[in-house]
C-alpha cells in the first residue's frame, strides 16, 4: 500500500505539473524536499542520542522496569501481547508520557526504541505486529496534556489567553485516542478470524 | 495554568535528576551506560534518511505541482457540509501530510483572525488535535527497516479525523466568547 500510494503522488504530482505549468516548482521542491529531510534527520542524531543515552541508564539502572512494572496493568490492556518486564513497555510509557507533555523531542527518540523493541518480539516478520499498529494509532491519535507548539504559536500572535484550548485539546484527543484504539481493535479482530478460516 | 507550565519546563531536567539518582543509589556505571545507548542514536538517524528523503520528495511534488491545493477544492465543501468553515479545512487535510506546511496556515489564521476568535480558535485545536502522520510513520517503521504497513495508515488517518471532528465540534459548543 505505501509502495502504491508513493508512486501515486509522484506520478500523479508531475503529469499535474505537466498540464498545470508548474514543472519549475517541481524541480525545486524535489532537492529542496530531499535536503530539508537530510536536515531532520541530522538534526535528529541530537536527541536520539541524547535521549537513548538517558534511557540507557534508566534501562540498566533498573528504573525503567521498576515504573513499567508500576503501569503494567493499564498498559497491559493496551498491549496485551508485550510480555511483563520486557523493555518495550518503559519505552512505550515514556513516550506517551513525552507525548502528551508536548516534548516533542523527546517523544520521537522513544517512540523509535519503542518500535525497535516491539520489532524483536516481531520475530523478523516483514509486517507490522499488532502492538506495532496499535502503538502507531497511539501515537497519531495523540493524547495531549500541553500543546506547546500551538500555545507558542498563540502567544506569538498575542493571545487574551493562549492556554485556553488546553482543555479542549485534552477532550478532543482522548476522544480520538478511544474510538482509534477501538478501531484498531475490531480490525485485529476481523483478520484473526480470517486467519483461522 | 502556571503550573502546567512549570510541569513543562521541570519535565526534562527532572527526568534527567531522577534517573541519575537512581542510578547512583543502584551503583549503575551511569556515564558507559549513556554512551552505550547514544552510540545506537547515531545509527538509527542515518538509517532513516532514506525513507524520509523518499516520502517528503513525493510530498514536496504532490504540493509542489500544484495538486494537493486541487484536492483540498475538490473535498473542501464536503467538509464545509458538516460545519468546518472552509478557512479551517486545508489545515486538517494538510496536517497530516507536512507539519510545517499546517503550522504556517495555523499561524496565517491566527494572524489574520486573531487568536481569540472563533476561527483563531478552531485552527488551534484542530492544529494541536492531530498529528503528522505520515512523518511518523515514515519515521517510526523506516527505523526498523519495515517497509509493509498493513492497517496502520488506515488506522493512524481514522485518529487524525476524528481528533479534528471532536476539536471542531467542543469549540462550536463549549467555548463561548
Amino acid at each position: 500500500m505505501v509502495n502504491y500510494f508513493w508512486i501515486f503522488m509522484c506520478v500523479s504530482g508531475i503529469i499535474y505539473a505537466f498540464f498545470n505549468g508548474t514543472v519549475d516548482q517541481v524541480n525545486i521542491a524535489i532537492f529542496e524536499s530531499a535536503k530539508e529531510s537530510v536536515s531532520i534527520c541530522i538534526g535528529l542524531i541530537s536527541v536520539l542520542v541524547f535521549w537513548l543515552g538517558i534511557m540507557k541508564v534508566a534501562e540498566d539502572s533498573g528504573l525503567l522496569e521498576k515504573i513499567s512494572k508500576i503501569f503494567f496493568p493499564l498498559i497491559h490492556v493496551i498491549f496485551p501481547e508485550v510480555p511483563k518486564k520486557h523493555p518495550a513497555l518503559g519505552y512505550i510509557l515514556s513516550n506517551m508520557i513525552a507525548n502528551m507533555f508536548g516534548l516533542g523531542n523527546a517523544a520521537t527518540p522513544l517512540g523509535i526504541k519503542a518500535m525497535e523493541e516491539l520489532n524483536d518480539l516481531n520475530k523478523g516478520s516483514d509486517s507490522p505486529s499488532r502492538s506495532m499498529t496499535t502503538f502507531i494509532a497511539l501515537n497519531t491519535a495523540g493524547l495531549t496534556i500541553l500543546p506547546t507548539t500551538v500555545i507558542v504559536i498563540r502567544m506569538n500572535n498575542h493571545a487574551q489567553n493562549p492556554t485556553e484550548i488546553i482543555g479542549f485539546v485534552f477532550i478532543a484527543t482522548v476522544i480520538s485516542t478511544i474510538l482509534t484504539l477501538i478501531l484498531d481493535r475490531y480490525l485485529h479482530n476481523i483478520n484473526a478470524k480470517k486467519m483461522r478460516r | 495554568m502556571e503550573f502546567l507550565s512549570l510541569i513543562s519546563t521541570w519535565m526534562i531536567p527532572g527526568i534527567i535528576l531522577i534517573t541519575l539518582i537512581y542510578a547512583i543509589m543502584k551503583k549503575t556505571l551511569a556515564y558507559e551506560s549513556f554512551v552505550i545507548g547514544g552510540k545506537e542514536g547515531i545509527q538509527i538517524a542515518v538509517s532513516i534518511i532514506p525513507y524520509l528523503v523518499g516520502m517528503m520528495v513525493a510530498i514536496g511534488i504532490f504540493r509542489a505541482s500544484g495538486l494537493m491545493d486541487a484536492f483540498i477544492n475538490l473535498v473542501a465543501p464536503l467538509f464545509q457540509q458538516l460545519g468546518i468553515p472552509k478557512e479551517v479545512v486545508p489545515i486538517a487535510l494538510i496536517r497530516p501530510i507536512s507539519g510545517n506546511a499546517a503550522l504556517g496556515m495555523t499561524n496565517d489564521l491566527l494572524k489574520i483572525y486573531g487568536p481569540d476568535s472563533l476561527i483563531g480558535m478552531m485552527a488551534s485545536t484542530v492544529h494541536a488535535s492531530s498529528d503528522t502522520t505520515f512523518y511518523v510513520l515514515t519515521v517510526y517503521f523506516g527505523a526498523i527497516g519495515m517497509k509493509k504497513m498493513g492497517n496502520t495508515i488506515k488506522i493512524a488517518l481514522f485518529g487524525d479525523l476524528v481528533g479534528i471532528i471532536a476539536a471542531i465540534l467542543l469549540v462550536i459548543f463549549f467555548w463561548n466568547k
